[in-house]
């Protein structure tokens, strides 16, 4: 086996649209990965991800662009000629075939024979820790022990990428992160590059390098969980990764200064956005505190709410504040700050270095599926 | 996984009392389609057995009789032969057409639902007379061919005639037990084995062609049970040399009123299907089991 610098393969998409008749699916999509990288295409259903994935793997054909593995361009290549491991949200486990057969196809149509063959199985399903599961058919498993056989299956012909489709969709929370922590260590081990599909930005963010995000056809944003999250580039970033708090209302710029005025109480802070865009201010929930309506947060952008929803996490609460313009704020406070309870006058207070400024989009509202 | 396991007890415990209550009340449920079975099919077919045996005396006068004349032999063997050719042209007609209505939309699909349905309205003795009128010397069929410079071919009164009109009648027996089965095939799986490396044809060979088994093994047998029983078709568009066992039994019982014999050639068809059929079970007995959980 090569060293794990080397095993896995670089992706270079560029420009790469897809039409359905006047249905835009990708809208010049340029995504460069690096060998060995775990990179997640991270979007809501229809964002183009699942596209993205089966232009890669070979199911789509690309209406333009370009795209190349390994250094060589793939367009025109069929599926079964590309040597891309794929793993598909329901398991695609052939049912006729027990899970050492299952493990061996890809070996078998590539014409490795006994003992390698079985060899290469048993270390797969060993990876995989499905080594006692053999003999038995996919019927025989549960929907977390398909899904690991489907990896191995995907990993037994060592290509040096893999392609994952909502691989956890279908399964429970608890298994879900198990799998998670699997999936991280099968790629330390491996060394392969893993392109993800997954609407689920935390697992997006337990899982990967970085981060693709997508939205109707397009990337809105390409960079490291850390990057997305304290650096959104748009407000669908910013709402689509982790807990945010959007403040909308008319915007005045003063010198460098933007502040937004929300049923005639003003908030501020010291940015400005470059062009004449709308602007709106985008705050996660630790960056925002509470205080008793009139106590505390002087110096300080206040904003008076009530508390509507309280929620205690364990490791300390959130809160969910309705603001006088009857948007709602979310806030998380650890557990040794005072605790509200609802219906609680509050005052939402926050520094306005915290603020991320960006650009209001009425397409970054999007539905979870 | 124990944990996900257990889960599973829940439902079957409902299942067990299912069952449980099930055992004592499902008597009930069958028994009239029982009794219909035992007064029009269990009734008459004991009562020619035992013709078969008494007429015109008891004994095994019949069978030896059958045995012991080489036509009957003849169009016994034939009877399977055509069957079997029946058989084989349903499912090469059959097994693309069932492929295609699970791949259309669902209006396109609709369409060739009736396209195999129609004919069911029609009565067999209708459509058989149209392929009279098509098979024939002077016939449609005949005119292209002739057209084309390679004509004439005798169709009509002959077994290729024959089999081309039982085939088109028996086609959608075919074609619907073909099309349940494929339709429950994952057609992702024929993704997943492109992925893996499998050209098209490897795929569709070593993935799609053993899961739609079952539904080819069931239409077989149902096409070719109700074609060793056929009597219209081959009577129309059979001559002399494509006789059917059922058209000399037919001879027999109603023109020779000889019920003696026509039970014994009734009887030695009916074991002769019972044989086959149980040489074919074990080729049907799937090798993994088709249940999921999901």
């Amino acid at each position: 086996m090569a060293s794990p610098s080397t095993r896995g393969a670089a992706i270079d998409l560029k420009s790469v649209s897809k039409h359905y008749g006047s249905f835009i699916a990708l809208d010049k999509v340029s995504l460069g990965i690096k060998p060995g990288e775990f990179m997640t295409l991270l979007g809501p259903s229809g964002s183009g991800k699942t596209t993205t994935l089966n232009v890669i793997a070979g199911f789509t054909e690309v209406s333009s662009g370009s795209l190349d593995v390994g250094g060589k361009s793939v367009i025109g290549v069929p599926a079964h000629k590309r040597n891309i491991g794929v793993v598909f949200q329901h398991y695609a486990l052939f049912p006729h075939m027990t899970v050492s057969r299952n493990v061996a196809y890809p070996l078998t149509l590539r014409g490795i024979a006994n003992p390698d063959r079985e060899a290469r199985v048993r270390k797969a399903l060993d990876m995989v820790k499905m080594a006692d599961f053999g003999h038995r058919f996919p019927s025989e498993l549960s929907g977390g022990q398909q899904q690991r056989v489907a990896l191995a299956r995907a990993i037994v012909f060592d290509p040096p990428l893999l392609l994952m489709d909502e691989p956890l969709g279908a399964l429970d929370k608890k298994l879900r992160e198990w799998l998670q922590l699997e999936i991280k260590r099968i790629h330390r081990e491996l060394g392969t590059t893993f392109v993800y599909v997954t609407h689920d930005q935390e697992e997006a963010l337990v899982l990967s390098d970085r981060i693709a995000v997508f939205n109707q056809g397009r990337i809105e944003q390409i960079g490291t969980g850390r990057q997305l999250y304290d650096e959104p580039e748009t407000l669908f970033v910013g709402k689509f990764v982790g807990d945010s708090t959007i403040l909308r209302g008319a915007a005045s710029t003063s010198g460098n200064e933007t502040a937004i005025d929300i049923e005639g109480r003003k908030v501020a802070a010291a940015k400005r956005l470059a062009d004449g865009a709308k602007p709106v201010m985008l705050l996660r929930p630790e960056k925002l505190s509470l205080a008793r309506r009139g106590k505390g947060g002087q110096g300080r952008n206040t904003l008076p709410g009530r508390i509507g929803e309280a929620i205690y996490l364990g490791s300390g609460s959130k809160y969910e504040v309705v603001l006088a313009d009857t948007s709602k704020a979310i806030v998380r406070s650890s557990l040794d700050a005072e605790t509200f309870a609802i219906g609680d006058e509050v005052d939402l207070v926050f520094a306005g270095s915290d603020v991320k400024l960006l650009a209001d989009d009425e397409n970054a509202d999007f539905t979870l599926t | 996984m124990r944990a996900i396991d257990s889960r599973n007890t829940v439902p079957a415990v409902a299942a067990d009392d299912r069952r449980r209550w099930f055992r004592g009340q499902a008597f009930w449920l069958v028994a009239p389609a029982l009794l219909l079975l035992v007064i029009c099919l269990g009734l008459p077919l004991a009562i020619v057995t035992l013709r078969s045996f008494s007429e015109p005396q008891w004994g095994w006068q019949n069978y030896a009789w059958f045995f012991g004349t080489p036509v009957n032999l003849t169009v016994l063997q034939r009877t399977f032969a055509i069957s079997a050719w029946v058989t084989l042209v349903c499912l090469i007609a059959g097994y693309p057409y069932a492929y295609v209505m699970t791949a259309v939309g669902p209006k396109m699909r609709l369409v060739l639902i009736l396209c195999v349905l129609v004919p069911f309205w029609v009565s067999g003795v209708v459509r058989t007379l149209a392929w009279v009128i098509l098979l024939q010397d002077s016939g449609v069929i005949n005119s292209v061919i002739r057209a084309v410079g390679l004509g004439p071919v005798k169709l009509i009164r002959t077994q290729t005639g024959v089999v081309i009109g039982m085939a088109q009648v028996l086609l959608p027996f075919m074609i619907l037990p073909l099309y349940s089965v494929m339709k429950t095939i994952d057609l992702r799986l024929m993704q997943a084995a492109r992925s893996l490396g499998a050209s098209p044809a490897r795929a569709f060979a070593q993935v799609y062609l053993p899961l739609s088994l079952p539904g080819v093994y069931a239409g077989a047998i149902i096409v070719f049970i109700l074609a060793l029983g056929f009597y219209i078709t081959p009577a129309l568009l059979g001559g002399p040399r494509s006789t059917m066992l059922s058209t000399l039994i037919q001879n027999q019982v109603l023109s020779l009123l000889n019920w003696g014999r026509g039970g014994a050639m009734g009887v030695v068809l009916l074991i002769a299907t019972f044989v086959l059929l149980a040489l074919a079970a074990p080729l049907s007995r799937q090798p993994h089991k088709t249940g999921s959980r999901r």
